[in-house]
């Protein structure tokens, strides 16, 4: 089983790199773009196949570890 | 006073918060390797220095704060002993809970390396007693991630209970209300972007940390 966590910076934490990121879409001419909010994509290889423990597992993974409740939010992808 | 340091893979400031415990405190501190599970016997206190821990890979701090010798380092903050993280060291508690918020990438992008003037903002701390209150202080700061990140109610909370230690004068790095050194509420951890352990010796460039550590020793 593979899981996918998105790990993103949470509304109203500052994104430096994100804006770093839109400031040099719109000096390439990319004017719709708003904002840019930058995150991460982390993927693990999981063995077991029930669906269940292994989100309960990977989300505890994600509290103790993999994102920070302080300034990030996180999804869990399964598959 | 019994001191120790801990050592991450990737450390590098070790060596320099051991030189400057030792100068001030007259003993060698213990180097204690992060896959100890405990620490030397009798020790009082704890620093956790500064350098890039597991090469600042997921987040600064993230996963050295999960390394064996925590859950040591977090029981000894609650009997009350004095913790104190510097740079990567500060990255560390905040990671670990022991003290508020986050430290974000510099809001500039860039790693700043540079003189730092600060303010002391409160000198009746175990830290900071040696200084007085106001006294503008010139301490190193090396660091990328620096940008110290707090809800506005943490924020409020923590500057209403004079857990503010260290201001910078001239903010580096987009940190929240200037902020460059916060204690806990009990007021035994501190941490701090700035590098007091490099200005203990007036041929580095300053001592200006000098009275930080004396400040410790005298409170043990």
């Amino acid at each position: 089983m593979k899981a996918k966590i998105h790990v993103y910076l949470k509304p109203g934490v500052l994104d430096p790199q994100g804006a770093a990121v839109a400031g040099a879409l719109h000096n390439m001419g990319y004017d719709e773009v708003t904002a840019a909010r930058q995150g991460k994509l982390i993927e693990l290889d999981l063995t077991g196949d029930d669906a269940d423990t292994a989100r309960t597992r990977v989300d505890e993974m994600c509290a103790k570890l993999l994102s920070n409740p302080v300034i990030e939010s996180y999804s869990i992808e399964l598959e | 006073m019994k001191s120790a340091v801990i050592v991450f893979p990737g450390s590098n400031c070790d060596r320099d918060a051991h030189d400057a415990i030792e100068k001030v405190t007259g003993h060698k501190p213990a180097m204690v390797w992060h896959q100890e599970s405990d620490l030397p016997e009798g020790t009082e206190f704890i620093m956790v220095p500064g350098g890039f821990s597991y090469g600042d890979y997921l987040r600064c701090g993230a996963m050295a704060s999960r390394s064996a010798i925590m859950p040591a380092i977090v029981a000894h903050a609650a009997t009350g002993a004095p913790v104190l993280g510097v740079c990567n060291g500060f990255q560390i508690l905040t990671e670990s809970g022991l003290l508020p918020g986050a430290l974000m990438r510099n809001a500039g992008l860039k790693f700043v390396c540079e003189k730092a003037k600060l303010t002391v903002e409160n000198a009746n701390t175990r830290f900071t007693s040696h200084y007085e209150g106001g006294a503008e202080l010139i301490v190193p700061i090396a660091h990328h991630d620096g940008n110290y990140f707090a809800d506005a109610d943490t924020l409020d909370r923590i500057e209403g209970e004079g857990q503010v230690v260290f201001r910078y004068g001239k903010n580096p790095n987009g940190s929240a209300r200037d902020i460059a050194g916060i204690t806990n509420e009990q007021g035994n951890v501190m941490g701090m972007m700035p590098h007091p352990e490099r200005a203990v010796d007036a041929n580095h460039g300053g001592t200006d940390g000098l009275k930080l550590f004396e400040s410790l020793l005298g409170s043990a």
